[in-house]
């Protein structure tokens, strides 16, 4: 029912299309986020890595193959989730030997100086940007192309992870989570693990990139592809705001952060902003098991040994 | 999953469909004797201060044309209304915003936001719908080789912003009997849209007249120390040292030449007037030459607000502040839209967007005529100079009020 | 890379850009003193540091514009910030101190973007500055110069770094914050009030930061979204230097502000950022690498 739901949005609230988009986006986002952060325990402020390389990689695709825009565009698409998993698994090897607040902060900083260095390089537009090229369709079917892209993606992305999660991969990186020094004295081979999980998200994160590069119309170096202090840091709160750790925890988080963002923004004009500072204090001090663990803990104190799934 | 998981779900799903539908409903009323303009606005964020003299100056104009009866379309009159929305200076909210109003509050012309890179990033959606988008803050010249249609700008684009100071350091030179070919020149520019097209417009004059580029700094947008450029500017001694990076470019360029005791014969910026830099460093913002669109002292005038003198006054009456030229093209924005209104006799897209194309008026912010790209090419850009702690116009020669003081004495004779 | 052609034909220059370095770099470990005692007494990083230095900033100019001299806001800030930070923690800090660090950073993060945005409603995006009235030195026919307010910054930052490390070793306030960070229980079993300690705690950094801050509006500019710069630079100076180590700390930092502007004069001003925050990555891998080989010797 959800599903439908989920399809047929677009066609009930066509003018909400791009906002739709981006919900799917960020769903996309919280789950990527999850994988590293509620799963494995490596909270990660540096994912908005990724999403700029693919936003870059594609759109350079798309200006320089000369092809065909969805040719350019589809090929652009691959090579950014490529070229996304190569630079999780490089800088992966260096920097997931890094523990806990270090590994916070280093990808903090990995987010910020990927913008920086962006906007130093010439060939990629440096500080003025760079525009991929008009999508070619009638009016309204930009935002349609890229809702239903967005939302494919999710789903794909949803499903790998529940798939991935109820197997070996899943129970391996949640013993990381839970004493990393046993699951290695045990003989886990921890660090290939960790390279597998960031380049998972790196797959759907750059992908997302590439697409939201064309959406948006333009990309910034600073704000739209490392946009490491808005989309990096929300990624995470989504997690947390909906239950980390969990397959749907995310999705809800997504869902309740991007609507209410929306309605921030839509009637506290000028002070959204705020807003969002002060509710991410709050769902960081009141919830960080975030809904579903709220709504987890209320039900075993109501019912006893009540039982889930 | 458990029912009652199920039952949150969808009662989750239920209010974002609730949510939804409320939008709708707002977008489907609609005032019939108003004619009504879109406008994505930065109330918050880094552009937020210039935002607001756009938001003023927007409201201005459509307070006294609605004072004045309104704008008369064929045999009605209608009032003018503008719908804001705050795109956090942020690119990607700017596209969204401009998508929203078009197509949920059925928006069928648009004001300009206020800087380059969102007008960028909104130019496409208005040309991809074919509204008709007037802007007076989005001076990139980029913005008019992209083949728009439905964009059209009232400021003078970007490359013209410090033309004037390349051009009068060569004129100095001649007159002093220097080849302009062997001055020497140093460019400090923020790393963001707007300063890099000044940038631009700088080098391809300083290309032309065959003059040297010494230093060619890109300053981080989250820097906040110019100290390193301007040893190198003090260690190569260029004849010309030029800065753009906004208000706070102008506010650090200012502060940090005075503080390091850098000589150079001609400093020329962009901002000073929003960075207020002769309120704020008084003796030490002498001399330096400043770029501007729009000055009060000019004898441009119109027959709705009158002088920019008239238009100045009005202006400090009801926002108790000196408009910046920000403001002021952001009213003559409402303006040209109003004419073109006028001159098609109709509400239609199609038809106002051919009427903007042959516009050719005279407000009081300047001429304005638009060329095949959509750019104003009848307004020239003004240079002050700060002299005896108030702007000076010293170029074009045309409107000059007063001579240029060349070059600068250096900072032990201050 | 003319920066460096430079360098060899006027060595005055690469002295110029090392004061510039040491004494912008002063300013940094200002910054960094109030974070290596928090993270060190309470566990917390805290991410709003900057925010505490911006706010300070516009303590000196509020003072500057109601006609007195900015250079009272440097106390006035401290005592002003002091407050606010003892507030924060009373209000919000408190119930993420014994939990996950992440928490901690998530939730002054949260802080930060709060703190941020109020700037911006209250005192606009304009940058703003305060004149504090004192000169500039030139030295060596006005290829050195100095400004006395950056000098003022220099000494300030030792000042203040002796005069804490005085107040951790000589007061009974500072012992009992010390005796917290070892060992929190067993402090409080001796009678320590720990809340009140890290509360005092938690004013003390906002307090130095604030009084930073008032330097910062005096030399540079402010505008409310400068946090985030000190924030990382602060992070950056007490990982080098560990946690705890106040001299470290301006060696650290003065490091750090020299490193930062060579490589801006060097690399060209549009790689400064990118060149630290990348030192950033560059320090956290090489100093996990070291202990890994740390490691490796017990295994």
């Amino acid at each position: 029912m959800g599903l439908i739901a989920a399809f047929g949005a677009p066609i009930f609230l066509p003018f909400m299309t791009t906002q739709i988009a981006f919900l799917w986006m960020m769903v996309v986002f919280a789950l990527c986020w999850d994988i590293m952060g509620g799963q494995m325990g490596y909270n990660s402020f540096g994912n908005i890595f990724f999403f700029g390389i693919g936003a870059y990689v594609c759109a350079v695709i798309q200006r320089d193959s000369g092809l065909d825009w969805y040719v350019a565009f589809f090929l652009g698409f691959g090579a950014a989730a490529i070229l996304g998993v190569l630079c999780a698994a490089i800088l992966g090897a260096g920097i997931l030997g890094l523990r806990g607040q270090y590994f916070a902060i280093c990808t903090l900083g990995l987010g910020i100086a990927g913008g920086e260095i962006a906007s130093g390089w010439d060939y990629i537009g440096a500080g003025s940007g760079l525009s991929p090229p008009l999508f070619p369709g009638a009016l309204g079917m930009r935002e349609m192309f890229f809702n239903y892209l967005f939302l494919t993606l999710a789903l794909v992305c949803f499903f790998t992870l529940k798939r991935v999660y109820s197997g070996r991969f899943g129970l391996a990186i949640n013993a990381i989570r839970d004493d990393e020094d046993k699951a290695e004295a045990m003989g886990l081979r921890t660090t290939r693990y960790k390279i597998v999980a960031w380049c998972i998200s790196a797959f759907f994160v750059a992908m997302c990139g590439a697409a939201a590069g064309n959406m948006i119309g333009f990309i910034d170096p600073r704000d739209v592809a490392f946009a490491g202090v808005t989309f990096g840091v929300w990624m995470v709160l989504m997690a947390i705001l909906g239950g980390k750790g969990t397959l749907w925890g995310p999705v809800l988080g997504a869902l309740v952060f991007h609507i209410t963002q929306e309605l921030f923004w839509t009637y506290l004009l000028g002070w959204q902003r705020v807003a969002l500072g002060l509710l991410i204090v709050v769902i960081v001090v009141f919830f960080p098991t975030g809904i579903l663990g709220w709504l987890r803990e209320r039900r075993t104190m109501s019912t006893s040994g009540g039982s889930e799934q | 999953m458990s029912s009652q998981f199920k039952v949150f779900l969808t009662a989750l799903v239920a209010i974002a469909v609730a949510a939804g539908g409320y939008f709708y409903l707002q977008g489907a009323k609609k005032d019939t004797d108003t004619i009504v303009l879109g406008a994505a606005i930065s109330l918050t964020g880094k552009y937020s201060t210039n935002g607001s003299h756009t938001k003023n100056g927007y409201d201005l104009a459509v307070l006294k044309i609605n004072a004045n009866g309104g704008v008369k379309v064929g045999d009605r009159s209608y009032k003018i209304k503008i719908i804001y929305y705050d795109d956090e200076s942020t690119p990607a909210r700017g596209a969204q915003l401009a998508e929203r109003l078009i197509k949920q509050d059925g928006v069928k012309y648009m004001l300009g936001p206020y800087s380059s890179g969102l007008t960028k990033a909104i130019a496409p959606v208005t040309e991809k719908y074919k509204v008709p988008m007037v802007e007076g803050n989005g001076a990139s010249l980029s913005l008019f080789k992209k083949g728009y249609k439905h964009l059209f700008a009232v400021l003078s684009t970007t490359q013209f912003y410090l033309k004037e100071a390349v051009n009068l350091a060569a004129t100095q030179a001649k007159l002093a009997g220097i080849d302009p070919k062997t001055l020497k020149v140093a460019l400090a520019f923020e790393n963001d849209p707007f300063s890099q097209d000044v940038r631009a417009g700088v080098v391809e004059d300083a290309k032309r007249y065959g003059m040297q580029i010494v230093v060619d700094d890109k300053l981080p947008p989250d820097l906040n120390d110019m100290s390193v450029t301007l040893t190198k500017v003090k260690a190569l001694k260029p004849d010309v040292l030029i800065v753009s990076g906004h208000a706070k470019g102008a506010a650090l360029a200012v502060r940090q030449i005075a503080d390091m005791k850098v000589n150079v014969p001609m400093l020329a910026l962009t901002h000073c007037d929003s960075a207020k830099v002769i309120k704020k460093f008084k003796a030490k913002s002498e001399y330096t030459l400043c770029a501007s669109q729009w000055d009060r002292g000019l004898s441009y005038k119109d027959s709705l607000f009158g002088s920019a003198e008239d238009f100045a006054l009005l202006y400090e009456k009801t926002y108790k502040y000196s408009p910046p030229y920000q403001s002021a093209e952001s009213a003559a924005s409402v303006q040209v839209f109003a004419d073109a209104f006028q001159r098609a006799g109709t509400l239609d897209p199609a038809k106002v967007r051919d009427a903007l194309t042959t516009t050719k008026m005279q407000t009081f912010y300047g001429n304005i005529k638009f060329d095949a790209s959509g750019k104003n090419i009848a307004k020239p850009m003004v240079l002050y100079q700060i002299q005896g702690g108030k702007y000076k116009v010293v170029a074009p020669l045309k409107w000059a009020g007063a001579k240029i003081v060349h070059p600068t004495p250096s900072w032990d004779k201050r | 890379m003319e920066g460096l052609s430079i360098f060899i034909e006027q060595p005055v220059r690469l002295l110029q850009i090392i004061v510039d370095g040491i004494l912008v770099g002063s300013v940094f470990a200002l910054s960094a003193y109030g974070l290596a005692l928090v993270w060190g007494v309470m566990k917390i990083i805290n991410i709003a540091q900057g925010e505490f230095v911006m706010l300070g900033g516009y303590v000196a100019i509020l003072i500057a514009d109601a006609g007195y001299s900015p250079l009272l806001g440097v106390p006035l800030a401290a005592m002003i910030l002091f407050c606010v930070g003892w507030v924060l923690y009373r209000l919000v800090i408190f119930r993420v101190v014994d939990r996950d660090l992440f928490i901690s950073i998530l939730a002054t993060f949260g802080l930060s973007i709060l703190l941020q945005q109020l700037a911006n409603q209250v005192f606009g995006a304009d940058v703003r500055t305060a004149e504090s009235g004192l000169v500039t030195m030139s030295f060596l026919d006005g290829n050195i110069t100095i400004s006395q307010i950056k000098l003022l910054s220099f000494f300030l930052a030792f000042a203040l770094g002796g005069g804490l490390w005085l107040f951790l070793r000589s007061s009974q306030l500072g012992q009992a914050i010390r005796a917290t960070a070892q060992n929190a229980r067993a402090a409080r079993i001796m009678g320590i009030d720990t809340n009140s300690v890290y509360a005092v705690t938690y004013g003390l950094n906002a307090a130095i930061c604030g009084a930073a801050g008032a330097l910062v509006a005096m030399t540079w500019v402010i505008h409310p979204y400068l946090g985030l710069t000190y924030t990382v630079r602060s992070f950056m100076i007490v990982v080098v230097a560990g946690l705890g180590n106040l001299m470290g700390v301006i060696l650290a930092g003065l490091g750090l502000g020299t490193a930062e502007n060579i490589a801006g004069f060097v690399l060209g001003a549009e790689y400064q950022a990118a060149f630290v925050f990348s030192l950033l990555v560059v320090i956290l891998v090489w100093r996990n690498w070291r202990l890994g080989l740390q490691r490796r010797y017990l295994k």
